[in-house]
C-alpha cells in the first residue's frame, strides 16, 4: 500500500457509513423547521465510508510520514531532537489528562503546582524573573513578548517608540511579529560573519526605538560575542531586548539570555525541551521577563496564597496585557517539557547542549572540504554550507532532493537568506556517531554524483512515491479544495 | 545577466527609469535571477505615497520573499497589474515589466543612485 494516494472523498460510496444511531426518542422535526432556508445546502459532499475504510485510509497515509521516530532529521533551526516517550506517559496520567480548566483550583493543585514549578525552572534556565506559559507557539510567544514591551513603554508614557529593530539574519517570524504588533520594522545588515553590525545598530538607535529582536547563537549558528555591548547600546537608547529562543538548544546551562542583557525571552518547548513539533503537536512558547515587566504578563498568574499555602490563580493584574490564550496554555505540552527537564536535571541539560554543539561541529569538519563553508569557525548547534565547494552545476535544491533517495530528511535549504544557496544542518544531541557517519558518507557520495552526473541530481528523487514536485506551479495555481469531477 | 543602460539602480537591486515627469520602477535582472521563478508579487495602490527607501511591495519565489524598496520618493500613478496577475513576466524580462509608475517628488534623489556602469561594478564586487 506504499503507493496508496487516494483522497478520502475518492473512496466515498453513497449511503456507506460507519455508525448506527439509536432510535429517536424525541419528536422528529424536518430540517426545514430547524435551520433557516438560506442556510441550508443540498450538497455537502461529506465522504461516506465504512470504519475499515477510515482506518485503512489514515493508517496508509500515516505510513508515509517521516519523523524523528523514523530517521535522522537534520533540519537546521528547527531542532528536531528525539522526544523521549516517558513525556507521553506523564502527560497521559489521569490527574493531568482528565482535568478541566474550569475545575475549582483546590481540586487541581497538582497541575497548578507543576505549572508554578515549570515557570521557576524556565526562569532559572533563562536568567529571568517571571514566566507565562500561555503562548501556544514560538511566534505566539514573540507576539506576547512584543505586546509586553509595548505595554511597558505605554505605561511610561513613552509613546514615540514605534519601531523594532530586526537583523537581516533573523527568523522571518520576527519582522512578521513586529508588524502584527503594530510596530514599524527597522532592518539592519549583519556583518560578514552574520553578527549584528554595531555601527549599523548605532545608526538606527534613538528615542523612537521600542526594542531589538535577536537570537543568540545567531541564525548562522554562531555566538554573538558582542551581545553585552549590543544590550548596553539598546538600553542606553531606552529600548528593550527581545530574545528569540529558537537557538536555545546550544546554550542551556552554559549561558543565559537574562545574563546577556535580554529583558524578554521566549522558549520553544517543541525545540529545546523535546515536545512534539507541529502537525497537532501542539506547540508551546512560554515567555519570560525581567522583574520590571512582570506586572505586564498575561493573566491569570499562578501564585501561592500566603495564608493557606495553596496554589491559586491571580486575575487581579491591572497592568497585564490580558489573556493571550484560552485558559492556561497547552497544558499537556508543558507536562512533557517539565518531564524532560526533570529527567535531564541541570547537568543533563548542559550536557545536551554540549553534545548538540559537538555533533554539529563533527559534521561540519567532516564535510567542509567538500561543501562550501562561508564562515569557517567553531559553530554552536548548527552551521550553514553554501552549496558544493567550487562546483555550481547543481543547486542546493537538487542536493536536498537527492538526500530523499538515501532515506534522509533534508536539512533546511535557502535559509538564512544572507547565505547564497544555504544548506543549514542541525543534527541535535540525540544522534549517535554511527548515525552521523552514515549521513556524512551520503553527503560525500552526493557531491561525487553531482560532479559525475549532474542530471542524476537534477531529476531526483527517484525512490519516493512522488517525484520532483513542480513547486512553482503549486504556488502559482493553488488548489485548496477538493471538487468532485 | 543584463544590466540595461540608461536606468538608475539601487543596491537593493531595484531600477528606476525617468520619462519626463513620471518614473517607472522595477527589479533588476540580477534580482529576478537570484530570487528564482517568482510566484507572487504584492503591489501598492494607486495614490499611495512613499519616501525613498520605503518598502512599497514584495516579490516572492518558492525560495524566498523579499520587500521591494522605493529608489526615489513619489506618488504611485499606476501599478502594473499584468505582473501581479502573472509574476513570471518579470522572470522573462525584468526591465520591460515594470512594477509601478510614480510621480517623483524630488528628482535630485536620482543623484544618490547608481548608473548602469556603477551597478555592474557593484554586482561584480558583491559576488
Amino acid at each position: 500500500m506504499r503507493k496508496y494516494d487516494k483522497l478520502i472523498f475518492e473512496i466515498s460510496k453513497e449511503k456507506r457509513k460507519a455508525y448506527t444511531l439509536p432510535v429517536l426518542d424525541v419528536e422528529e422535526k424536518d430540517i426545514s423547521q430547524l435551520i433557516p432556508q438560506d442556510m441550508q445546502r443540498d450538497e455537502v459532499n461529506l465522504p461516506e465510508v465504512s470504519e475499515v475504510d477510515v482506518v485503512r485510509h489514515y493508517t496508509n497515509l500515516s505510513n508515509k510520514n517521516y519523523g524523528v521516530d523514523t530517521g535522522f532529521y537534520p533540519l537546521g533551526s528547527c531542532t528536531m531532537k528525539y522526544n523521549p516517550k516517558i513525556n507521553e506517559d506523564m502527560a497521559a496520567l489521569p490527574g493531568f489528562a482528565n482535568i478541566h480548566p474550569l475545575q475549582d483550583e483546590l481540586t487541581v493543585q497538582g497541575a497548578l503546582g507543576l505549572m508554578y514549578d515549570m515557570e521557576g525552572m524556565l526562569s532559572e534556565i533563562a536568567g529571568m524573573d517571571g514566566f507565562t506559559l500561555q503562548p501556544a507557539a514560538g511566534a505566539h510567544g514573540e507576539l506576547t513578548g512584543l505586546m509586553i514591551i509595548k505595554a511597558y513603554h505605554e505605561y511610561h508614557k513613552d509613546t514615540k517608540r514605534t519601531k523594532i529593530i530586526v537583523p537581516d539574519s533573523a527568523h522571518g517570524t520576527n519582522p512578521a511579529t513586529a508588524q502584527l504588533c503594530g510596530f514599524d520594522i527597522v532592518e539592519i545588515k549583519s556583518d560578514a560573519e552574520g553578527s549584528v553590525d554595531l555601527d549599523a545598530l548605532k545608526a538606527v538607535l534613538g528615542d523612537d526605538i521600542a526594542g531589538l529582536m535577536l537570537t543568540n547563537p545567531s541564525t548562522l549558528g554562531l555566538f554573538e560575542t558582542n551581545i553585552k555591548e549590543i544590550a548596553r547600546l539598546v538600553h542606553e537608547a531606552g529600548g528593550l531586548l527581545y530574545y528569540d529562543g529558537a537557538n536555545m538548544n546550544a546554550i542551556m546551562g552554559v549561558s543565559r539570555p537574562g545574563d546577556m542583557g535580554f529583558d524578554v525571552v521566549h522558549f520553544n518547548l517543541h525545540k529545546t525541551f523535546s515536545t512534539p513539533h507541529g502537525g497537532g503537536g501542539p506547540g508551546s512558547g512560554p515567555v519570560g521577563v525581567k522583574e520590571k515587566l512582570i506586572p505586564f504578563l498575561p493573566y491569570p498568574v499562578i501564585q501561592v496564597n500566603d495564608e493557606d499555602e495553596m496554589f491559586e490563580l491571580d486575575f487581579d493584574r491591572p497592568l497585564s496585557i490580558g489573556k493571550v490564550k484560552s485558559f492556561y496554555g497547552n497544558f499537556q505540552v508543558i507536562v512533557k517539557a517539565y518531564t524532560y527537564i526533570k529527567m535531564m536535571g541541570s547537568n543533563g541539560l548542559k550536557q545536551a547542549s554540549e553534545m548538540a554543539v559537538l555533533n554539529a561541529n563533527y559534521i561540519k569538519e567532516e564535510l567542509k572540504g567538500i561543501y562550501e563553508l562561508p564562515i569557517d569557525k567553531v559553530c554552536k548547534h548548527e552551521f550553514v554550507f553554501s552549496g558544493i565547494k567550487d562546483y555550481h552545476d547543481v543547486t542546493t535544491l537538487d542536493i536536498a532532493k537527492r538526500l530523499l533517495d538515501y532515506g534522509y530528511h533534508p536539512p533546511t535549504i535557502y535559509f538564512p537568506l544572507i547565505i547564497h544557496d544555504a544548506i543549514m544542518i542541525e543534527p541535535t544531541e540525540t544522534e549517535s556517531k554511527e548515525e552521523m557517519d552514515g549521513f556524512i558518507e551520503v553527503m560525500k557520495l552526493i557531491a561525487e554524483e553531482a560532479k559525475k552526473d549532474p542530471e542524476l541530481l537534477k531529476n531526483a528523487p527517484y525512490t519516493t512515491q512522488v517525484r520532483r514536485i513542480d513547486e512553482v506551479k503549486a504556488a502559482r495555481d493553488l488548489i485548496l479544495k477538493y471538487k468532485p469531477e | 545577466m543584463e544590466v540595461k543602460k540608461g536606468l538608475y539602480y539601487t543596491n537593493e537591486h531595484e531600477w528606476v527609469m525617468v520619462e519626463e515627469d513620471v518614473a517607472f520602477i522595477g527589479i533588476s535582472d540580477y534580482a529576478q535571477h537570484s530570487m528564482g521563478e517568482l510566484v507572487f508579487i504584492d503591489l501598492p495602490e494607486e495614490g499611495d505615497e512613499f519616501e525613498k527607501g520605503d518598502a512599497f511591495g514584495a516579490v516572492e519565489s518558492v525560495k524566498a520573499a523579499s520587500d521591494v524598496y522605493m529608489p526615489i520618493s513619489g506618488e504611485v500613478l499606476e501599478v502594473n497589474e499584468n505582473v501581479s496577475d502573472n509574476p513570471a513576466l518579470v522572470n522573462e524580462d525584468a526591465f520591460e515589466n515594470w512594477l509601478i509608475k510614480i510621480k517623483p517628488s524630488d528628482l535630485e534623489e536620482l543623484g544618490e543612485l547608481m548608473n548602469s556602469e556603477q551597478y555592474e561594478t557593484f554586482l561584480s564586487e558583491e559576488n
